[in-house]
């Protein structure tokens, strides 16, 4: 009994330790990667003993010190208790949502068959959607309780922009669930483990490729980034609903931003590549198609397994900062047309083909 | 569930609603109706309705709650007049509904007989089994409730397009 409970703590420990290493790498190319587009050097001014690890000393010591050290006001006129409550309610739903998202598949123990999975819920996508939908409150709570116009607009203009793209995302992920026939992430991840054809792994975005890219949209639509940072668009509200913000709390208002741009690798990664899934890496090692094998034990196949996780989420946050760093910022009408007159439609067509598909395939099989 | 984790939500859940109620400030109501909610919905994961519980958070607190605060903010609501209301038939209707309230709870009361849990099937409140009797058993109501809703729509959309 107290070792299920400690293995289980250990599983969400882990889950949150991966996501927030991710999210530190993911500050680390905000600024890194974006000096190499705008052909600058970056932060590279802190240093420890003369090492400055390429701006990582700089990314991950110097700026949380900096932003934890930092005078936290609150406006006079603010609302106290909402104005401290906002930023946790942006952090808490973002970090929570990777409880259910798997970074392995089983690891055996001593004969303990362990699920590499922080919270094993038969809605694990459900899950998912509920804690997005929560994390509105965060914007729309510290847009109003700062007591400042631009905040309000910010905060009004991300509870609309997230409204409006969590449609379309929940859309595009029935799509999916559709293909794999389930809600729990870890049954999608273990689905893509087969081959199609002898040699092609059967990663989700061979089969739900419009699914992929509505919810990659919708994605950095609910993390409001660029080119959907309106909520924050700094050339016109200062930055948005987090104008009043200092200290420690703006820094929570950051790190949910990075935890969300992780979280949307995470999930797309689960969802539409394979999840910690290597090509030909089954449970008791490598079976290639070529006929070689190699036999690993459970230990070494949950680290590679963990890794390859790690890294395809690595790239996922890279690819999305790259995505930030190239494109201007969509105008409001641009903003609501594409949520709703292109992904809404795009998404409902992908799931009456969708259904479609799978009825035939069933009818057939 | 246990009984002191029942009694404490169930604390929490009666002071939130009472929050959402009393609250002079239409905001704070939002977030206790929010907080309402959410309580609700462990509840229900309580009860081994885990499908359930995520729709409540989803399209309850998760959507409708949102708007609720989007057009507070935008009417810009910070307080609520006080009610004008009181003395006589204020305390008929609270006498009334405290009435009722309690006959309904007693009549619930009574008619529980044993501890349901080790009736449940088996996938009891997992999404195959709750969507199997909505397509089945239920699938003209909730066809209906689609359209219900669809009416709505189309209503609210009339009455916004109408010319002043």
């Amino acid at each position: 009994m107290t070792l299920d409970v400690a293995i289980a703590a250990a599983k969400v420990l882990f889950s949150l330790f991966l996501a927030l290493q991710v999210m530190g790498l993911g500050v680390f190319f905000e600024r890194k990667v974006s000096a190499l587009i705008q052909n600058r050097i970056g932060a590279n001014r802190a240093a420890i003993f003369g090492f400055a690890g390429l701006g990582l000393v700089n990314t991950l010591v110097a700026d949380p010190i900096k932003f934890l050290l930092k005078e936290d006001i609150t406006p006079a006129e603010a609302d106290r208790l909402l104005h401290f409550v906002a930023p946790c309610a942006s952090l808490v739903p973002a970090l929570a949502t990777f409880a259910v998202v798997p970074f392995g598949d089983v690891l055996e123990v001593g004969g303990r068959m362990i699920n590499l999975q922080g919270a094993e819920l038969n809605v694990g996508l459900l899950f998912v959607l509920a804690m997005a939908s929560l994390g509105v409150y965060g914007v729309v709570l510290g847009g109003w309780a700062s007591n400042n116009r631009w905040s309000l607009l910010g905060g009004i203009r991300g509870s609309a922009q997230m409204i409006s793209y969590e449609i379309a995302m929940g859309l595009a992920l029935i799509g999916v669930v559709l293909t794999y026939n389930t809600l729990d992430l870890q049954e999608i991840a273990r689905a893509q483990g087969h081959l199609l054809w002898g040699w092609v792994p059967a990663w989700g975005i061979l089969y739900q490729p419009l699914a992929f890219v509505i919810f990659l949209v919708a994605g950095i639509a609910e993390s409001k980034r660029i080119p959907f940072d309106l909520p924050e668009s700094e050339s016109e509200l200062v930055s948005g609903y987090f104008t009043e913000y200092s200290g420690a709390k703006h820094l929570m208002f950051m790190m949910s931003d990075f935890v969300e741009v992780v979280l949307v690798a995470a999930l797309v990664t689960t969802l539409f590549f394979g999840g910690w899934q290597v090509p030909y890496l089954g449970r008791d090692g490598f079976h290639f198609p070529w006929g070689a094998a190699l036999a690993l034990p459970s230990l070494a196949v949950a680290i590679v397994q963990v890794t390859a996780f790690a890294l395809k989420m690595i790239a996922f946050t890279w690819l999305q900062i790259v995505i930030r760093w190239t494109l201007p910022r969509f105008r409001y009408d641009q903003l609501m047309r594409l949520g709703w007159k292109g992904l809404l439609p795009l998404s409902l067509a992908n799931v009456m083909v969708s259904a479609l598909l799978v009825l035939l395939a069933e009818r057939g099989a | 569930m246990s009984v002191p984790v029942f009694l404490v939500l169930a604390a929490l859940l009666v002071a939130a609603a009472l929050t959402v109620v009393t609250h002079p400030s239409p905001v704070y109501s939002a977030c206790a109706l929010v907080l309402t909610l959410f309580l609700l919905s462990v509840f229900f994961v309580g009860l081994d309705a885990q499908l359930v519980a995520a729709l409540q958070v989803i399209v309850y607190a998760g959507a409708i709650v949102v708007l609720f605060l989007f057009v507070i903010m935008l009417l810009n609501l910070t307080q609520t007049e006080p009610h004008p209301t009181g003395g006589a038939p204020l305390v008929a209707v609270a006498v009334g509904g405290g009435v009722a309230v309690v006959t309904l709870v007693a009549s619930a009361l009574r008619r529980v007989t044993a501890p349901s849990t080790p009736g449940l099937p088996a996938g009891f409140g997992e999404t195959a089994a709750l969507a199997r009797r909505l397509f089945t058993a239920y699938l003209l109501p909730f066809e209906l409730t689609s359209v219900l809703l669809l009416v709505a729509i189309v209503g609210a959309v009339g009455l916004a397009k109408r010319r002043p």
